[in-house]
């Protein structure tokens, strides 16, 4: 009965955001930068287990994506617990410059240097 | 006032850009990927319950699979304070609601094409054209032959004249990144416009 397996493996992690399937807010994208904040704000409750593991790993500078592989959690779960720890502020983001709308000359020399680098 | 900003990390955090790497199902993203990143192309995978909310009614069917949509993706260091992503989209048409997300901040994209069945990246050009996202066309050669010059490929692909299509091997590093050298040069040239 692999169905069963294969569905318990996609519903469980969704137990970690208590039954949520959708972020509170639309703060992460896929390459949001993420950091925990240090020294974290004292008071407040403890983070729960999951939290804190996001936390270790956002120790550095880190995206999105990358937590998710990290965590081994679909990236619609870690958004949905991002926005706890943002809310808690116990994280700071930065966001993707928005290329499309807005063509960064420099950014866009800075990175075909960089790939003639390579 | 040194400590009047609030945030220090979030400024001293790396700027993150992406580029899509797109095409048929099988014609080499995640070689192309895994040549030029830095790390091992990571993956991460998506419920597609959750993902195509009212896109895809699992309930209806009667043997209920329950699907992932995978991710592919690598990473390129572009000196300390940028990084560079490369996001193999799926391959699969049924996960195109995905694609939206995905070409959300992007730079533009590269859509591989196989000669053998050319057909197979059609729907990926269509998207980008369709929504402005700048892209070049990298032909995947297999084993590295390449029976067909690019102005053939150009005209069996109906494409404009101006578009860049690159022979190229997706295993070989420097060949996928002459092929994105490509992409920046042609997004250069657009923007000083």
């Amino acid at each position: 009965m692999n169905g069963g397996d294969e569905a318990g493996r996609l519903v469980r992690p969704f137990t970690l955001t208590g039954g949520r399937t959708r972020p509170a807010r639309g703060d992460f994208t896929l390459i949001t930068m993420v950091t925990a904040v240090d020294p974290q704000p004292a008071g407040g409750t403890r983070p729960q287990p999951e939290h804190a593991r996001i936390l270790k790993l956002c120790a550095k500078p880190i995206v999105v994506a990358e937590l998710a592989t990290g965590l081994d959690l679909p990236v619609s779960v870690v958004t949905i617990m991002l926005c706890d720890l943002l809310e808690a502020g116990r994280i700071s983001v930065r966001q993707p410059s928005m290329i499309s709308r807005t063509p960064d000359l420099d950014l866009l020399k800075k990175v075909r240097d960089g790939l003639g680098r390579l | 006032m040194a400590g009047s900003d609030p945030t220090p990390q979030a400024t001293s955090a790396p700027d993150a850009v992406k580029i899509l790497i797109a095409g048929g199902f099988g014609v080499g993203k995640t070689t192309m990927v895994g040549s030029v990143s830095e790390i091992v192309p990571l993956r991460t995978e998506e419920p597609l319950t959750t993902a195509s909310l009212g896109v895809d009614d699992l309930d209806g069917i009667p043997e209920k699979q329950a699907t992932t949509v995978a991710l592919d993706f690598g990473r390129i260091s572009i000196g300390q304070d940028l990084v560079l992503y490369l996001f193999g989209t799926p391959g699969q048409q049924r996960f195109w609601f995905m694609w939206n997300d995905l070409a959300i901040g992007a730079l533009g994209a590269v859509v591989l094409v196989d000669v053998r069945r050319p057909e197979s990246s059609f729907a990926a050009i269509d998207f980008f054209e369709r929504r402005g996202i700048p892209f070049v066309i990298g032909v995947n050669g297999f084993h590295g032959e390449h029976p067909y010059e690019p102005d053939d490929i150009r005209e069996a692909l109906a494409l404009p004249e101006h578009m860049p299509v690159l022979l190229f091997d997706a295993r070989e590093r420097t060949s996928c990144r002459d092929v994105l050298i490509a992409l920046l040069d042609q997004l250069i040239a657009a923007s000083a416009r």
